[in-house]
This record gives structure tokens, sequence and C-alpha cells, in this order.
């Protein structure tokens, strides 16, 4: 369904994404699971075509993301849904009318109707009866929700998650996964998740990319990925604090940094 | 001398920085411009936007408009008094005010009032990905964000300059008349024979140009501000300070254009 061939995305120096080659595969869900600053966001933003990668090429059924007049691309978008990180709700508008944004704009369906699709979408969500509040009066986990709800109104072939369950309690980190899930398994649509939480992204994960880095450093189904005998997999699926994969980010010596030594902050003399 | 030639470096990065944003400005014009004709039509929207600025500035508009006729007409007293022409306060007070002070001072306060909300409030949309979300739901962002808002701004300013005026010159009319004691007769009546259609069109045209040039400045400031909370309010400060500049140099142009 959706394939990158090769993407680099450059930033500064270092490459935020180098040379990375993912298959999203028709109605099943792809987790992307890494560190903080590995590039899942940047990766997950590509792939809607919301950015263009500095090298490489995004395939949605075939069409080439960043070769397609903005129509074609806009056509595309009603095929796919996207929670963000931080909800992106938007606050002119209140809960239903975010809900049915995209319906009111793209549809010609009638109101009640249209009332008739939030009203299921929020109750997935477990928020009906919420509609009239302004996204200043949610909580981060119910905005979060309301981006869900608001993703999956139009009925997207693909959906796009990014970190579905931060922010949330244990309980509604869980009904999300179900839903994901569900999601899959049952209405039969296409999942991108991406996420730090490796339990809950392997839980739901048909297919999983592990980034570090910029970098794919494993990919395949989670027993493959549970299974890894590479080191820098495993430091990362259980979580221990040392390893390959070093914590600091720093690549100067700590000792030099403390004594000021040349090359580091210099004190006034 | 180091310090001359970094004083020197330095003046002449900043004169490079300000070409760079004069140019940046012209393409912005031709661009929105282009995005006016290309957009769809977003009548609800741009009334949304209207209701938002226009209304939004109405108190600070009279407010300025009132202050302003009052001192005009105290100042415009103390020096036509001198030769003896009190009569002709009217006509400077309404001159003054229709060809000069009220396209530019209100023009000023709307920038302070509504450019600087128009650019905090786009650059805040960029912070939470609200442009990218619109971007998800097949919406043109610049379209729908940047084009009612420069409709709506190039459309009440010069309505917004109407009242502050006719506020201007009522209070300068009070002033005059009821406080220094000028003949109500020939204030009017002076005023009436020497403001020409020419000076009220003066008006209208700078009006709407700085309608125009607030809508196009802060709209594309906040769009392009770095989308961080400190870059959004760089952004708000940049955009209100670029459009003041603006509006003054372009005051001076379409002055000497008119005379
Ligand atoms: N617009 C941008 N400009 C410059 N650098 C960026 C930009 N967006 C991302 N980066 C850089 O790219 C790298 C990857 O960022 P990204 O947001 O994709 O990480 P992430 O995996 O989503 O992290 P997190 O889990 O914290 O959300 C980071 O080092 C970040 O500094
Ligand atoms: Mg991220």
């Amino acid at each position: 369904m959706i394939r990158c061939e090769s993407i680099l995305m450059q930033y500064g120096e270092t490459p935020a994404l180098d040379h990375v080659e993912v298959d999203v595969r028709d109605r099943a869900t792809t987790v992307i699971l890494g560190g903080s600053g590995s590039g899942k966001t940047t990766l997950l933003r590509i792939m809607a075509g919301l950015v263009q990668p500095t090298d490489g090429r995004v395939w949605f059924e075939g069409e080439d993301l960043a070769h397609i007049p903005r129509k074609r691309l806009y056509e595309l978008r009603q095929y796919m849904g996207m929670v963000f990180q931080y909800s992106a709700l938007l606050n002119s508008l209140n809960v239903y009318d975010n809900v049915a944004f995209a319906l009111h704009e793209h549809s010609k369906l009638d109101e009640s109707i249209i009332h008739t699709i939030v009203t299921m979408k929020l109750e997935q969500v477990g928020l009906r009866g919420l509609e009239h509040l302004m996204p200043s009066q949610l909580s981060g986990g119910m905005a979060k929700r309301v981006a869900l709800a608001r993703a999956i109104a139009i009925d997207p072939k693909v959906v796009f998650f990014d970190e579905p369950t931060s922010g949330l309690d244990p309980i509604s980190a869980a009904v999300i996964i179900s839903l994901i899930r569900d999601m899959t398994n049952k209405m039969r649509m296409t999942s991108v998740v991406v996420t730090h939480d490796v339990e809950a992204g392997l839980s739901i994960a048909d297919h999983v990319v592990l980034l570090w880095q910029g970098r794919v450093i494993a990919k395949g189904a989670p027993e493959n990925i549970r299974n890894s005998t590479d080191e820098r997999v495993c430091q990362f699926v259980e979580g221990r604090p040392d390893g390959p994969i070093p914590f600091s980010r720093s690549t100067t010596s700590y000792i030099d940094d403390l004594m000021h030594k040349p090359g580091t902050v210099r004190l006034e003399t | 001398m180091t310090a001359m030639v970094n004083t020197l470096g330095l003046m002449g990065r900043n004169f490079l920085l300000m070409l760079q944003r004069l140019g940046d400005i012209a393409t912005l014009s031709a661009s929105s411009l282009r995005l006016l004709v290309a957009s769809p039509w977003q009548g609800r929207h741009i009334v949304m936007q209207i209701y938002a600025l226009g209304v939004g500035s109405l108190v600070i508009i009279a407010i300025t408009g009132a202050f302003t006729g009052m001192v005009l007409s105290l100042q415009g007293y103390y020096t036509l008094a001198k030769f003896g022409s009190e009569s002709l306060l009217g006509s400077a007070v309404a001159l003054s005010i229709i060809r000069e002070l009220g396209p530019v001072l209100g023009a000023l306060m709307i920038t302070g009032r509504a450019g600087s909300s128009i650019t905090a409030e786009i650059g805040i949309m960029r912070v939470t990905e609200q442009v990218d979300a619109l971007e998800m739901m097949a919406i043109n962002p610049r379209a729908r964000i940047i084009m009612p808002r420069i409709i709506a701004t190039t459309l009440s300013v010069p309505l917004l300059i109407a009242i502050f005026d006719v506020i201007g010159i009522g209070a300068g009319y009070v002033v005059g008349v009821d406080l220094l004691g000028v003949n109500p007769g020939s204030f009017v009546a002076e005023m009436q024979a020497k403001v020409t259609t020419e000076d009220i069109n003066t008006g209208w045209i700078k009006a709407v140009s700085f309608g125009f040039l607030i809508g196009v400045i802060c709209t594309y400031i906040g769009y392009r501000a770095t989308p961080t909370t400190e870059g959004v309010g760089k952004a708000t400060t940049q955009a209100v300070v670029i459009t003041s500049v603006g509006i003054l140099m372009l005051d001076y142009i379409l002055t000497s254009f008119f005379l």
C-alpha cells in the first residue's frame, strides 16, 4: 500500500532519516518503534506526504507522492487519516465540529447523517456527550481520543498514529490499542503506528520496523523482533539502560567538559 | 579597528537583511494576489474574520479617532489664531484627518490590535500542527488561513478608517466650536468648501492599500514563523514592526503620488 524507498531526510548535517526502506502492507498494522528523536514522526509525516524527503521516494498505491499535483494528493488524502502526537484539534471549533470537519468540507451528506456518524465515532472513543466542549476544555488524553475520532470519521483506508497512547491513562491506552486492533481485524483498515511503547507496539503489530538514529536496525514480525539476537534490538525491547545504544547523546569527554578543557566551554580569564 | 570592522559588518548584514525582507514582501504581495484569484471562494470564513478583526478593533479606533481630532483642533486653533484665521479650523482638521492621519494612525492602531493577533494565531496553528491537520484533511491551509484574512483586512481597514475619520472630525468640531468658540457655521462651511472628492479618494486608496499590506505581512510572517513558542513571539513583534514601517513608507509613496 505504502512503500518508502531509500528515504533520506536532512535537517542539519546529521540526517534525521538515512536510507530508510519501509513497506506498509494493505490491511495490516505496521508499527514503527524507536527512541526519542529517532525520526519516527518525521517518517510518518513523509509517508503522509506532509513533508518532502530530501531524497528517496514514497509510493502510495503506486503513485509517487512527491510528484503528483496537489489536487491528486488531496484526493488521496480522503483515504488517509492522521492522529497527531499532540492531537492538533482545530481550536476554533468544538468537539463535534472537529470530528465532523472533513465530512462538512468534502461530503454532501445531510446534517442528520453526519450527526449519526459523529455520534458513532465519539462512542467508539468513549466521549459521546462531550460534543459541545472546546479543545481548550479537554485534557490531553481526551483531546487525543477526539483526534482519533476525527481521523476515522471519513472511514479512511489507512490511519497514521503518532504516539497514540502517550499521555493516556492505562485504561484509555488499552481502549485505544484494542480500537486500533479492531480497525485492522474487523474493519480491514491499514494502520501505521509510531510509538516508543514496546509492549503495546508489539502486541498490535503485524509488522515491526525498529528505528535507531534515523536508520532501520530491524524489521519483521513481532516474534522475530522479540527473539532477535541483535544487541541493540534486545536492549531496546527489554528497556535496559546500558548496552550498545548509549543513553547520553554527548560525544565529548565528560571529564574534559567538567574541567573546561579546550574545545569545550571556556571560562573567561 | 576590529570593533569598527565589526560594526560595519553588522550594519552591512542588517542592511542586506532588510533588503531581503523588502524583496520577500514584494514576492509575498504577488503570490497572495495569485492566491486570491486561484482559491475557491471562502465567504463564510471571510465574514468570520471581518467580525473578529473589524468589530474587535472598533473601540480602539473610536478612541484614537476622538483624541486625534481633539488634539488637531486644539493645535490647529493655536496656530491659526496667530494669523487670525480661526475660521479655517474646520478645513484644516478635516483635511489632515481624511488625507493623512486617519489612514496612517488608524492603520497603525489596527496593526497593533488585529495584525499582531493574526500573526500570533497563525503561528500557534503551526506550533500545534493545526496547519498539518488541515492539510491532512485535504484543505489547502494557505487558501483557508491566509486568504480570508487578507480579504478581511483589505475590506475592514477602510471601513474602520472611515469611522476614525468621522469620529475624529466630530471630536474636532466639539473642541473647536464648544471649547474654543470657533463659529460653527464657518467650521462646517470651510470644511465643505475645501474638502474635495479627490481628498476623500486619496484617503480611501491609502486605507485599502494599508489594509492589504497588514493582511499580507501579518499572515505570511505568522505562517513562516519558526514553529516554537519563542518563534511565534518573535514573529508577532516582527510583524508589528515591519507592518508599521511598511505603512509609513507606503504612505510617503502614495502621498507623493497624489499631491
Ligand atoms: N522541522 C525540523 N527541523 C529541524 N530538525 C528537525 C525537525 N523535525 C525533526 N527534526 C530532527 O529530526 C530528528 C527526528 O525527529 P522526530 O520528531 O522524527 O523524532 P521522534 O522519533 O518522533 O521523537 P519523539 O519520540 O521524541 O517524538 C530529531 O533529531 C529532530 O531534532
Ligand atoms: Mg515524534
